[in-house]
């Protein structure tokens, strides 16, 4: 039997960040399992060496949710932020573009590229940028899935002016197969 | 012709092994009526497999013919079917109407040569490529209680599984 659908819950995305090193997931979800709170979407990365987690979080009210973690990431050495948030789980949207972008490190290739594609009516859901190469001459590589309602053709036009620049771009449609 | 009721997981009945069918008669082909209109009722599926609709036997059908200037052979209706050649590992995104709300990333062969009885117990075999070949390839999983989720992909990295 599955659990009836509830409309009323009050999530919250809990923030963590810090020094990175085995067994943080597991002492943060442990901590929150035994508070009583359900766990939603969450993304943790590693970056720069840090550790960093988004995660939805429900089933107590801010304060207690505080009460439950702190003592978890003060004893780690992590930073702590935690917000109460309008979202909800289900609301995905399906990505129709995936989006590759790369060249030799500089400012501004984040910048550049993104603008084209707001002023082209591209929505970002999904960013990963990554410096490889070398430290005397690095790279950098950025991976966009996205959605835009006009289509890859819009996209290339948008993105068309970029290339001169030295930026590598690269745009491919994406069909989800249902079956 | 009727819409068929669509188990989706958590249901455990997702996950059993289909059995082969034996008997080609007036009921298998009412059965594969119903599960043809199942399919075109889900909104922009390209095939679907008897244990979608509890009906556990080795029958799927794939219809990519929607998407435009792919190559592909229409409605195939595969009955028994075992893929038996195949080449190729390409990524791609998959969903599935047994798994509402999410979809992932999965290799699949690029191309395969599948052999399947037809509806009149006629052995036929087709050679299929690209999406049309990634979708008899998650029908055919599903006859063996593989959902799209077993062979999910890290979408961050695309990581590779090593083989065992």
């Amino acid at each position: 039997m599955s659990a009836p659908a509830r409309h009323d819950v009050q999530w919250h995305m809990l923030t963590v960040v810090g020094a990175d090193r085995p067994g943080i997931v597991a002492k943060l979800t442990e901590a929150l399992f035994r508070g009583g709170c359900n766990l939603g979407e969450a993304s943790m990365a590693r970056l720069g060496g840090n550790f960093c987690i988004m995660l939805m979080v429900e089933g107590v009210n801010a304060v207690t949710l505080e009460q439950q973690v702190r003592p978890v990431t003060d004893a780690l050495g992590l930073r702590l932020h935690l917000d109460s948030i309008h979202g909800k789980l289900h609301q995905h949207v399906e990505p129709n573009v995936q989006i590759t972008v790369y060249g030799a490190d500089r400012p501004g290739i984040v910048a550049q590229a993104t603008a084209a594609l707001a002023a082209a009516g591209f929505d970002i859901l999904d960013l990963y940028t990554d410096v490889g190469g070398t430290v005397e001459r690095p790279i950098y590589i950025m991976l966009i899935d996205g959605y835009v309602t006009e289509g890859v053709a819009v996209i290339e036009r948008a993105i068309t002016p970029l290339r001169a620049s030295g930026i590598e771009i690269r745009v491919t449609a994406l069909d989800t197969l249902i079956g | 012709m009727a819409v068929l009721e669509l188990l989706q997981y958590p249901d455990p009945r997702l996950k059993q092994v289909s059995a082969p069918v034996t008997a080609f008669d007036a009921v298998l082909q009412s059965f594969l009526a119903d599960l043809e209109a199942t399919m075109r009722a889900g909104p922009g599926s390209v095939g679907i497999a008897a244990p979608q609709v509890n009906h556990f036997f080795r029958i799927a059908i794939v219809d990519v013919s929607s998407k435009p200037k792919i190559p592909q052979h229409g409605c195939l209706r595969l009955i028994n079917p075992e893929i038996v050649q195949r080449a190729g590992e390409v990524k791609g995104r998959e969903g599935c109407m047994s798994v509402p709300d999410y979809t992932g990333t999965v290799l699949r062969a690029q191309s395969l040569r599948v052999r399947a009885q037809d509806a009149d117990g006629q052995w036929r075999e087709f050679e299929c490529e690209g999406y049309e070949a990634r979708a008899v390839q998650h029908e055919i999983d599903h006859l063996d209680g593989l959902l799209f989720l077993d062979r999910v992909i890290s979408p961050r990295h695309d990581l590779f599984r090593r083989n065992r």
